[in-house]
């Protein structure tokens, strides 16, 4: 685990200030977006992420958590993932 | 984005949809510096080391599951062969010893522990002998330990003896274990060139060719390639093999990834990854279903023998490219209890356990999982365990016999033993004697495929 970059998927049906919320959570661990992205696909609300955490006194069990929480709020399905994985799945 | 934000999607699926995980983080253990010729201090020993070594594994491997968002189902320990270790205490039996891995096991919180093991390929010492007639009241007094037995290689033949003895002890095994529809034998697998390396139960051990201490795993992901068969468009065999190609590579990818941020984690070497496809009761995690999205109407029928040797050869074309650290069993298991669609063509009467036989000659690992009429004679069980010896040792791969002789059931009847270890239907065995052949023991010597040098 070379970087401390995450991947931020979030699935489910489009409301009002889901971004909005989201985006609050990521901002209180002080978890950066890089990128963003979002569209709707088969009339599923689908936003990916690419997120930076602060390099030290980052606690990743406390922001899923976090994320998965407000996720439930929203009625939407929050993952926090390592970008390696993707990387290293997909590419040689 | 960097990253291609359908291919983060794929990803998600085919955990989600498709039961992608990892089976097991195993780490493996040398016991051989705990010899003791008191089984007391011997078993001390190898508590401490176990536990010291170990200690931090599940917590490693959780934390390494959330990292990646990557389900990771069983954390395992393999040791030493304890027949080799335990060869210098001065005891009529290593009962203590399965319960000292047992607690063991316990007090680290992980699922299995392997390596109550004999390797007696070409002969048995006194140390073995012990071990094997200790093995089912071992496996009928423990919960987490598992046991095997290598009889044969293709370097050495087959020790008949050993295949002999070896169907007493799975059915004594079974007997002790009648309460439970003979659960013991699932936890113990007879080897032909067992490998020492193996991440999966019941058969992993930490071979004597191993470091101090390692960190194997093992992947799943039948779901995956018979998803992505599935969505494919009426294709031709060729076709078919590129697509498992690929997903194999994607699947061993992640398992790679993930065995080396644990064995990182955990200040030990990463040793292997085993690439086989291992089935899960779950609808569609099934290597029966991958066959027959290939255009079998039920697995079991004429032409799986060929259809499993495209998808283990295809498995295993793109494995080796995803990763330079492959080795254990790799290849498709095929237990019959642990896969939904291997029990549907049972049950159906389309699979029998000669087709099977045939299917372990193109595949990894044997006959695995199979419940059988609680009356089979030992000598029809050792005839059964001879002849998947002998595919393994002519054809210088591994095979394996787990089979389960469950008190009072006939064909007919299942045997339920929940969780990953699924459920059985009891199959028919050919009732003709073999035991004259049994009976006559010796070697069947080694073949000419082993004069390489």
């Amino acid at each position: 685990m070379a970087s401390s970059r995450f991947i931020i998927t979030v699935i489910g049906s489009d409301k009002v200030g889901i971004v909005a919320r989201i985006t609050m959570v990521m901002a209180n661990f002080n978890v950066n977006i890089v990128d963003i992205t979002q569209t709707i696909m088969q009339g599923i609300f689908t936003m990916i992420m690419l997120a930076e955490a602060p390099q030290e006194g980052f606690d990743l069990q406390a922001f899923q958590e976090g994320m998965e929480a407000e996720g439930k709020n929203l009625g939407v399905e929050v993952k926090v993932q390592h970008e390696d994985i993707f990387r290293f799945m997909h590419r040689i | 984005m960097l990253i291609n934000p359908n291919e983060i999607l794929e990803t998600i699926r085919m955990v989600k949809m498709e039961n992608l995980d990892i089976r097991t983080v195993t780490m493996g253990i040398n016991l051989r510096g705990c010899s003791h010729p008191d089984i007391e201090a011997f078993n001390e020993n190898i508590y401490e080391k176990i536990t010291g070594y170990a200690r931090d594994l599940v917590r490693t491997t959780e934390e390494v599951q959330d990292l990646y968002g990557i389900p990771i189902i069983n954390k395992r320990i393999a040791v030493t062969p304890i027949a080799i270790v335990a060869e210098s205490c001065i005891a009529e039996d290593y009962v203590s010893v399965a319960k000292t891995l047992d607690a063991a096991a316990k007090e680290l919180g992980v699922d299995f522990i392997g390596g109550f093991s004999a390797l007696v390929h070409k002969g048995i010492t006194p140390g073995d002998l012990k071990l094997i007639n200790s093995i089912p009241e071992a496996l009928a007094c423990t919960e987490k330990v598992c046991s095997s037995v290598n009889v044969a290689t293709t370097k050495a033949g087959i020790n008949m003896d050993a295949v002999a003895l070896m169907g007493e002890t799975v059915k004594k095994t079974a007997e002790l274990t009648a309460d439970r529809d003979g659960l013991g034998c699932a936890k113990l697998v007879v080897f032909a060139n067992a490998p020492e390396d193996n991440p999966f139960m019941a058969g992993a051990f930490h071979g004597i060719g191993e470091p101090d201490c390692v960190i194997n795993v093992g992947v799943s992901g039948p779901g995956v390639v018979n998803a992505a068969l599935r969505e494919l468009v009426n294709p031709d065999l060729t076709e078919i093999a590129e697509t498992i190609k690929k997903t194999a590579f994607k699947i061993t990818r992640m398992g790679e990834i993930v065995g080396r941020e644990a064995a990182r984690r955990l200040g030990v070497e990463f040793g292997i990854l085993d690439l086989s496809l291992a089935p899960t009761p779950a609808i569609g995690d099934s290597v029966a279903r991958i066959l027959e999205a290939m255009g079998l109407e039920r697995c079991g029928t004429h032409g799986t023998t060929a259809a499993l040797a495209l998808l283990n050869d295809a498995v295993k074309k793109g494995g080796s490219m995803a990763s330079s650290s492959v080795g254990g069993l790799s290849g498709a298991f095929i237990p019959v209890s642990e896969d939904e669609g291997m029990i549907e063509a049972v049950n159906a009467g389309a699979l029998s356990l000669e087709k099977l036989e045939a299917m372990t000659c193109v595949c990894s690992v044997g006959l695995d999982m199979i419940a059988v009429p609680g009356d089979t004679p030992a000598s029809t069980i050792s005839a059964i365990i001879a002849d998947e010896m002998a595919i393994g040792m002519v054809n210088k791969k591994t095979t394996a016999v787990r089979i389960i002789p469950a008190p009072g059931k006939k064909v007919g009847d299942s045997v339920e033993f929940g969780g990953l270890l699924g459920r059985a239907p009891v199959m028919q065995v050919n009732g003709f004697s073999s035991e004259t052949f049994i009976k006559r023991g010796g070697r069947i010597p080694a073949p000419i495929q082993a004069l390489t040098n």
